[in-house]
C-alpha cells in the first residue's frame, strides 16, 4: 500500500542543510502493524509527515496504493488525507472550545457529510471508544486517556487504510497508554494499517513490524 | 464545509472568548450606531428645514429693499435705500408671469379686545396674502382686494391671538385697538404655527396702507410674489430686476427666490450630512482595525488548530473561509447591535424632541449590515490569507 523509493528531505536551517531523511526504501502492505522508534531528531516525525501528505520530499518517489502522490497539488492531497489517513498526534491537538462530539465529527464536516449521516456515526463512534456519555463535554473536561481517545476516534472516523500515529502515548502515563494502545491494535485487527512511532521500548516491540530510524537511515528489525 | 458548519465554528470561536470578541464588535458597532444615528438626524433635519420651507410654496420669491451682499448681510446699513412703494409692488404684479403680489410691513404692537390686551405681531399685508402665503381664513373673510390705497379699519384675527382675547366666543363684527386705532373683526385666520420662529397665530392681520401708517414708514419692508407654475425662477427674478431697476434707476432691491434659498439650505444639509457620515466612517475604520487586531491575534493562538485541520484534510480555502466568516461575523454583530444602539437612541430622541424628526429607514438596516459585513471581510482577508498560507507541520509544531 506504501512505497517509498530513494526518499529524501532536507530542511535549510540558517543557511545549513538538515537531513531529516537519507534515501528511505520502505515498503508496507496493507493491515501491517508497524512501530517506528529511534533517537530524538532521528527523523522519525519526518517520514510520518511525508507518509501522512502533510509534507513533501526533496526527492525520491512516494506510491500511495499504486499512485504517485507526490505528484498530486495541496488540494488533492488534502483530499487523500480527508478520506484515506489519519492522523494522532502526541499532544492529542482537540480543539478546545469544541464539545468533545463536535471535535470528533470535524472530518465528515470538512467532507460535508450529511447531518443526520453524521450524527448516527459520530455516535457510533464515541460509543466504540468508550466516550459515549462524554459527548457534550469539553476536552479539558476529560482524562488524558480519554482525550486520546477522542483523538483517534476523530481520526478514523472517515474510516481511512492508513493510521499515522507519532507517540500517541507519550503524554500518558502507562496505565491510561496501554488502554489508548488497546484501542489502537484494535483498529489493527479490524484491517487498519498502522504506523506507531515511539518511544516504549515495549509498545514498539508489540508490533508486528519493527523499524528503527538513525540520523535519517532507516533500518529494519528490532532494537 | 457547509455555511451552517462554517458559522458554528466562528461562533463558537466568538463565543469562547467573550470579553475580546464583545469589545472587538463593540468597536464596529459604535461606529455603526453613529452613522445610523447622524445620517437618520440628518434625513429627518432636511425633511424639517424643507418642509419649513415649502409650506409657503416654491413659485415665490420675495422683493426687500436694500443690497444683500451675501446671503443675509444687508448693505441697507451701510447706504441710504429708495424705499419700495406699493406703486414698485403694482408694477411688479403688472408682469405678465407674475400671479400675485403681496406687500408686507410688520411691527410689534399692543391689541386690545375682548376686554385683554396683548403684544403681538402686526402684520400688514395686501389682500392677496392668502394665497400667496397659503394661509386660509378658518371664519369670516379676509381682508377686501382693491383697497390697498385707502383702506378702511379692518382687522383679522390670528388663531390663538383670538383665543387669547375672545376664548371661544366669535370675534366677528367686534372692535379692538391697535396703536389708538380701531378696528373692526372681519375674519380668523387657521392656525398655521411658527415660521423660523415667527408664530403666525398670535398675529393681527390689518391693510398694509394701515401699516405705513402705524409704523410711521416710508416703505414696504418686504414684496412677496408668486408666478405662474412652469416659469422659471430665474427668469422673473430678472423681470422683477429689470423693472424695479427702470423706477429706481438703481439696482437697489435684493430678490430671493425661494427656490434658490432651497438650493442653497439642500447643499449645505448635505455637505453637513455627508460630514457627519464621514466622521461615523472613521470610527468604523477604527472597529475594522480592531477587527484585523483581534484576527491577527487569534491566527497566533491557533496555529495548532490550522494545522490540525489541514491534517484532517482542510484545504487552504477551508482555512481561509473560516477565518474570513470569523472576522464577518464578529463585525456583522456588532453591525447589528450599533443598528439597534443608533436607532433606540434615534427614537429617543424623537420622543424628546417630537418637533425633529428622525427617521431609520429600511435602508439604514441594510446600510448597517452590509457596511459592518464589508468591513470584516475587508479587515479579515489578511489574517485569512495568512492562515490559509502556513504550512501545516510548521502550524503542528508550533504547539
Ligand atoms: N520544519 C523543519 N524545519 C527545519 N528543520 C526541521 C523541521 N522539521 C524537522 N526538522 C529537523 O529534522 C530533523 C528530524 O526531525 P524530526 O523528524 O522531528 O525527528 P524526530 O521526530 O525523530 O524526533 C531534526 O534535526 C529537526 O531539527
Ligand atoms: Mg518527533
Amino acid at each position: 500500500m506504501i512505497e517509498l523509493h530513494q526518499v529524501s528531505r532536507r530542511f535549510e536551517v540558517g543557511g545549513q542543510v538538515v537531513h531529516a531523511l537519507r534515501e528511505v526504501d520502505l515498503v508496507v502492505a496493507r493491515g501491517d502493524y508497524v512501530s517506528l522508534m529511534g533517537p530524538s531528531g532521528s527523523g522519525k516525525s519526518t517520514l510520518l509527515n511525508v507518509l501522512g501528505l502533510l509534507d513533501r520530499p526533496s526527492s525520491g518517489r512516494y506510491l500511495f496504493d499504486g499512485e504517485d502522490v507526490t505528484a498530486l497539488d495541496d488540494d488533492q492531497q488534502a483530499l487523500v488525507r480527508r478520506v484515506r489517513i489519519g492522523f494522532v498526534f502526541q499532544s492529542f491537538q482537540l480543539v478546545p472550545r469544541l464539545t468533545t462530539e463536535q471535535n470528533v465529527a470535524l472530518p465528515l464536516v470538512l467532507a460535508e457529510v450529511p447531518l443526520a449521516e453524521r450524527r448516527e456515526r459520530t455516535a457510533a463512534q464515541l460509543q466504540a471508544f468508550g466516550l459515549a456519555d462524554r459527548g457534550h463535554h469539553l476536552p479539558d473536561q476529560l482524562s488524558g486517556g480519554q482525550r486520546q481517545r477522542a483523538a483517534i476516534a476523530r481520526a478514523t472516523i472517515t474510516r481511512p487504510d492508513l493510521l499515522l500515529a507519532d507517540e500517541p502515548t507519550g503524554n500518558l502515563d502507562k496505565h491510561t497508554g496501554d488502554d489508548v494502545v488497546q484501542a489502537l491494535e484494535k483498529l489493527h485487527d479490524d484491517g487498519l494499517t498502522l504506523i506507531v512511532v515511539t518511544h516504549d521500548q515495549a509498545l514498539g516491540a508489540r508490533a508486528v513490524r519493527r523499524l528503527r530510524m538513525d540520523d535519517g537511515r532507516l533500518e529494519e528489525g528490532a532494537a | 464545509m457547509k455555511i451552517r458548519d462554517r458559522a458554528t465554528f466562528a461562533t463558537s470561536a466568538i463565543r469562547s472568548q467573550p470579553v475580546r470578541s464583545t469589545l472587538t464588535a463593540l468597536g464596529i458597532g459604535v461606529g455603526i450606531a453613529a452613522v445610523v444615528l447622524l445620517l437618520s438626524l440628518g434625513a429627518g433635519l432636511q425633511r424639517f428645514v424643507l418642509n419649513e420651507f415649502t409650506q409657503f410654496g416654491t413659485n415665490l420669491l420675495s422683493v426687500t429693499p436694500g443690497r444683500k451682499t451675501t446671503f443675509g448681510m444687508s448693505g441697507a446699513m451701510i447706504n441710504a435705500v429708495r424705499p419700495l412703494s406699493l406703486e414698485d409692488a403694482d408694477a411688479i404684479a403688472a408682469l405678465p408671469q407674475v400671479e400675485r403680489v403681496c406687500p408686507v410691513v410688520m411691527g410689534n404692537v399692543a391689541v386690545e379686545g375682548g376686554g385683554h390686551t396683548r403684544r403681538v405681531m402686526a402684520t400688514c399685508v395686501g389682500a392677496s396674502m392668502p394665497d400667496v402665503w397659503r394661509f386660509s381664513v378658518a371664519s369670516g373673510r379676509f381682508l377686501p382686494a382693491g383697497e390697498e390705497r385707502r383702506a378702511r379699519p379692518l382687522a383679522v384675527l390670528g388663531d390663538k391671538l383670538w383665543r387669547e382675547l375672545y376664548g371661544e366666543r366669535s370675534p366677528l363684527g367686534e372692535v379692538v385697538r391697535v396703536g389708538g386705532d380701531r378696528y373692526r373683526v372681519i375674519g380668523v385666520m387657521e392656525p398655521k404655527g411658527q415660521f423660523l420662529g415667527v408664530d403666525l397665530d398670535d398675529a393681527i392681520y390689518v391693510p398694509v396702507a394701515r401699516g405705513l401708517e402705524l409704523f410711521d414708514r416710508e416703505g414696504l419692508m418686504e414684496v412677496d410674489v408668486t408666478f405662474r407654475a412652469g416659469a422659471s425662477s430665474d427668469a422673473v427674478t430678472a423681470a422683477v430686476r429689470r423693472t424695479l431697476v427702470a423706477r429706481h434707476g438703481d439696482d437697489d432691491c435684493t430678490i430671493t427666490a425661494q427656490q434658490q434659498m432651497l438650493d442653497v439650505l439642500g447643499s449645505v444639509l448635505s455637505v453637513l450630512t455627508f460630514a457627519v457620515a464621514a466622521l461615523g466612517g472613521i470610527s468604523l475604520l477604527v472597529g475594522g482595525v480592531g477587527i484585523l487586531t483581534i484576527m491577527t491575534i487569534a491566527l497566533g493562538e491557533r496555529t495548532g488548530e490550522i494545522g490540525l485541520l489541514r491534517a484532517l484534510g482542510a484545504t487552504r480555502a477551508q482555512v481561509r473561509w473560516l477565518f474570513l466568516g470569523e472576522a464577518a461575523a464578529l463585525s456583522v454583530i456588532g453591525g447589528v447591535a450599533g443598528l439597534a444602539l443608533g436607532g433606540g437612541a434615534a427614537f429617543l430622541l424623537h420622543v424628546l424632541v417630537p418637533a425633529l424628526p428622525v427617521a431609520v429607514t429600511p435602508w439604514h438596516a441594510l446600510l448597517a449590515v452590509g457596511v459592518s459585513l464589508a468591513i470584516g471581510l475587508g479587515a479579515g482577508v489578511l489574517p485569512a490569507v495568512r492562515a490559509a498560507r502556513l504550512d501545516p507541520i510548521e502550524a503542528l509544531r508550533a504547539e
